[in-house]
């Protein structure tokens, strides 16, 4: 028989004032199990404790039952209480008769009196059945994984390299940078972006604390917070990168030409290429489906340029597994296809083209070397038309959300254009305009004011050729006309989205995505970095649109998130996890979809029957991923799961003592 | 007096006193902790509810709801974060599911559904919550004891 002590706490007159407590302590005395039980003016003061724990030695108690305020108030308290008794903290129980019962029902103090008993009984009943349970120590691998190359990526390698940790980051092409790389100037200041960027591209590369893994791929990841096993495929890139040396000769003397992606297809790179001339690592890869030598077996003229030998026709992919304690996605974003936006002409005029397209012409090392020309015949354009909101906030053909950073971007191109081109003229079209941020709406005002952009509010109905001219025919909704306008080149602000392969990224990694497949923060609020994945977090434009600023604000709050994880060596995790029977699990896996975490996987075991061994599938509940909340075991038609300190047994004798 | 007569008599007398008996599964992250703030802000209501703590809606089996009936209580109501907010991301959606089958199966048995409730209850309602167990109290007041599914008769 268990030997329960009660302690009814009066809270001052909190609840002495409206709940008999005497009475509860002298009811509570003929409640099976119960051997003590005691009422006083503070349960929570020193003097209190110490009642406790004087009761647990004198009245040799392995239960303890503190009727007072809510759990959620001190059920630390009293558990390290009766702990500090050498108690398992877990046998103590609470009756929540302060916020539930004193001061609900203030003036009806023989009822409430009635309901405290109640508590007390149902409280007594469950620590009767409480197990002892320990908090476990899992070990945490000072490794961080960063997942894209980015600003938001560079940012957070950077940090928490500089904190002493050591840092993998995986970029999927073949040099890091991401957007920021393609820029041209960067709002609301106008400073090039190479020049703040590529020196922190070479920090990172430099740091001894970085690992640049590029032209790489998550492949899988397993395990749980502190101890992830990351499978990354290293791409073959054809080149052996401890003897490259970057010269650049074969890229100049390959003879296959195809679109560069970095240049928007506004100009050709080789088969075997750096991105950017700036890229890091500056060491070419090969790209496998465009060589002539991959495709025909002829060539190898790279080969035979290098002076160095370094060029590699026979490697293969590889597969690295790393142990990592967290993770940092930052994979950032992609423009929206509009091509679903037929009207304005894009994809058949060449001149209509996008923002980063836009980006490309004005960029001093672009295709053309900064001037702006546009791409059908290389004219200088007098009139550039801006289309905002395309996808953006557009529910039937796009996306519900604003970009936000197009309406600043917009305003940035259309300076640019001003100040680039004598005599030019800027139009347009926007839904509103949305510049939040410091420094944001005076940049726009000075588009305006000074730069003498003219903004025409409403959409855009269509975009079609007349000569060697685009007309854009629009409504301007504020006068409430028709609007036609002879522009020379046009410029959709696009709409950004997750990158493609974003949900099966988050898949892998176990963590959630929107229906728009922006990575899920673990709360909107309060916990905008956290995934719901333990050590798992967010950084950059993955988890919604973000300019610059707010992308490396983040960064920084998810390293220093992973720098508190990675700073001891060993996490505290928490017992009150579900655990499988196996000896009644019939491996259907019906708990398997139900879980949001992933915990659950089947195993096979294998035992003894009838002398024979035979193999038979159970589930396998991680703990390291269990969050403690229930759902599966509910889900178990054979009652086979259960969850630790709120099992079956427990909530029934809870529920049957309400009855007694 | 015969004991039939003594049994019936017995039954009238607590009938005469019968108060409401409400089993309340609140989920930790938002009704349980909805139901600290009504005590906070010391909104009153009736003295018939008893609050069971779980850690997420989603760990109620429709096990315990019968299992509850069957001990004589009048009626049960699973509380826990709007749809959306489970702390578990997903909890109370199978809830919610739970929820209507259970119902049905009430149906089917012969027993009011309405004695079964379940309503959605965030940290920061707490006149909502005062209001949820205003109504439901009054509610199964006016539908009297439960008979059909307790074990043991007066
Ligand atoms: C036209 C245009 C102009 C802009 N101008 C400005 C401006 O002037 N000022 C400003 O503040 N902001 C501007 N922005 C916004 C800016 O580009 C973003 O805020 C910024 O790039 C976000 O950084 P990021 O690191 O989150 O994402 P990204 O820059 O998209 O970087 C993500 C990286 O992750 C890599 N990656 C993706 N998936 C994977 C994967 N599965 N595995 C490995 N690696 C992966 C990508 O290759 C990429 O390198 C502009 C945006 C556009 C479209
Ligand atoms: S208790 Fe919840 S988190 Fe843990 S295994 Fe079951 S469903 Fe998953
Ligand atoms: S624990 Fe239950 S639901 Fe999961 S596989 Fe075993 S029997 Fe099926
Ligand atoms: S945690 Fe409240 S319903 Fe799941």
């Amino acid at each position: 028989m268990k030997r329960v002590g009660v302690f009814v706490c009066h809270c001052g007159s909190n609840i002495g004032g409206v709940v008999d407590c005497a009475k509860v302590a002298e009811t509570a005395q003929d409640y099976p199990g119960v051997v003590y039980a005691v009422d006083n003016k503070y349960m929570c003061s020193e003097p209190g404790q110490e009642l406790i724990k004087k009761a647990i030695k004198e009245q040799n108690l392995d239960r303890v039952v503190v009727a007072s305020c809510s759990p959620r108030m001190h059920e630390p308290t009293f558990r390290r209480c009766v702990e500090s008794a050498g108690m398992n903290a877990y046998f103590m129980e609470m009756a929540n008769i302060r916020e539930h019962c004193s001061w609900v029902h203030s003036a009806e103090k023989d009822k409430a009196t009635e309901k405290s008993c109640d508590l007390v009984k149902m409280a007594v009943a469950k620590a009767i059945m409480n197990k002892p349970l320990q908090k476990a120590t899992i070990p945490v691998t000072d490794r961080a994984l960063v997942i894209g190359g980015g600003i938001a990526g560079i940012q957070a390698a950077l940090d928490l390299a500089n904190a002493g940790h050591v840092v993998d980051v995986v970029e999927k092409e073949p040099s890091i940078g991401g957007k920021m790389a393609q820029i041209d100037k960067t709002f609301p200041t106008l400073d090039c972006s190479a020049c703040i960027l590529t020196p922190k591209m070479v920090d990172a590369s430099s740091h001894p604390n970085i690992n640049l893994i590029t032209y790489s791929e998550v492949e899988k990841v397993d395990g749980f917070v502190g101890n992830f096993d990351v499978t990354i495929r290293k791409k073959a890139r054809s080149i052996d990168m401890s003897v490259c040396t970057g010269c650049g000769v074969c890229m100049s003397k390959c003879p296959s030409k195809v679109d560069s992606e970095f240049e928007m297809n506004l100009s050709k790179r080789r088969a075997i290429y750096t991105p950017f001339p700036q890229a890091i690592p500056n060491k070419p890869v090969i790209d496998r489906d465009n060589c002539t030598y991959f495709k025909t077996g002829k060539c190898g003229i790279c080969q035979k340029v290098c002076t160095l030998d370094a060029i590699d026709f026979t490697q293969e992919d590889e597969l690295v597994v790393t142990r990592y304690g967290a993770i940092i996605t930052a994979t950032g974003f992609e423009q929206f296809d509009h091509s679903v936006y037929g009207e304005y002409g894009y994809g058949k005029y060449p001149d209509v083209i996008t923002g980063m397209h836009f980006e490309r012409l004005i960029n001093a090392s672009g295709p053309t070397m900064g001037k702006i020309k546009r791409p059908s015949d290389g004219k200088v354009p007098k009139n550039v038309v801006f289309i905002k909101c395309v996808g953006s906030r557009d529910e039937a053909k796009g996306k519900a959300y604003c970009s936000k950073t197009c309406c600043m971007y917009t305003a940035k191109h259309a300076t640019l254009v001003t100040e680039k081109i004598e005599d030019s003229n800027v139009y347009i079209f926007y839904m509103d305009v949305r510049t939040g941020g410091k420094g944001y709406e005076e940049f726009y005002n000075r588009t305006r004011e000074k730069y003498a952009a003219q903004y025409i509010r409403g959409r855009v109905s269509k975009v079609f050729k007349q000569g060697d001219k685009l007309i854009v025919r629009g409504e301007d909704t504020l006068l409430s006309r028709a609007v036609e306008i002879e522009a020379d080149m046009v410029v959709l602000a696009t709409a950004m989205v997750p990158q493609e392969d974003a949900s099966k990224l988050a898949q892998k990694i176990g963590i959630g995505y929107d229906k728009d497949h922006f990575f899920t923060e673990a709360h909107p609020k309060l916990a905008p970095v956290e995934t719901h994945t333990q050590g798992v977090y967010l950084a950059g434009a993955c988890q919604g649109p973000k300019d610059i600023p707010e992308s490396v604000a983040q960064a920084s709050a998810a390293a220093a998130k992973v720098c508190g994880l990675l700073s001891k060596s060993e996490m505290l995790t928490e017992p009150i996890i579900s655990q499988v029977n196996e000896s009644i699990c019939v491996g259907c896996g019906l708990c398997v979809p139900i879980c949001p975490y992933k915990a659950i996987d089947l195993k096979t075991i294998s035992e003894r029957d009838h002398g024979n061994i035979i193999e038979r599938l159970v589930a396998d509940v991680n703990g390291g991923l269990c969050q403690g909340c229930g759902a599966c075991t509910v889900a178990c038609r054979s009652a086979a799961l259960d969850l630790k300190h709120f099992t079956d047994q427990q909530i029934l004798a809870e529920v049957n003592a309400l009855c007694l | 007096m015969s004991v039939n007569e003594v049994v019936q008599e017995k039954e009238k007398e607590v009938e005469q006193n019968w108060e409401p008996k409400i089993l309340v599964f609140a989920c930790t992250w938002c009704t349980y902790a909805g139901a600290d703030l009504t005590g906070l802000s010391r909104l009153q209501y009736p003295p018939n509810i008893r609050i069971l703590k779980v850690p997420c809606s989603g760990r109620v089996n429709p096990q315990f709801v019968i299992k509850a009936f069957q001990k004589g209580v009048d009626g049960v109501l699973v509380a826990g974060c709007h749809p959306g907010d489970c702390h578990y991301t997903s909890g109370n959606y199978f809830t919610r599911r739970r929820f209507l089958l259970m119902r049905r199966l009430m149906e089917y048995i012969g027993m009011e559904p309405e004695r079964f409730q379940n309503r959605w209850i965030s940290a920061a309602e707490a006149p909502k919550f005062q209001q949820v167990i205003t109504e439901m109290t009054e509610e199964i007041r006016a539908l009297g004891p439960n008979r059909k599914l307790r074990d043991d008769q007066w």
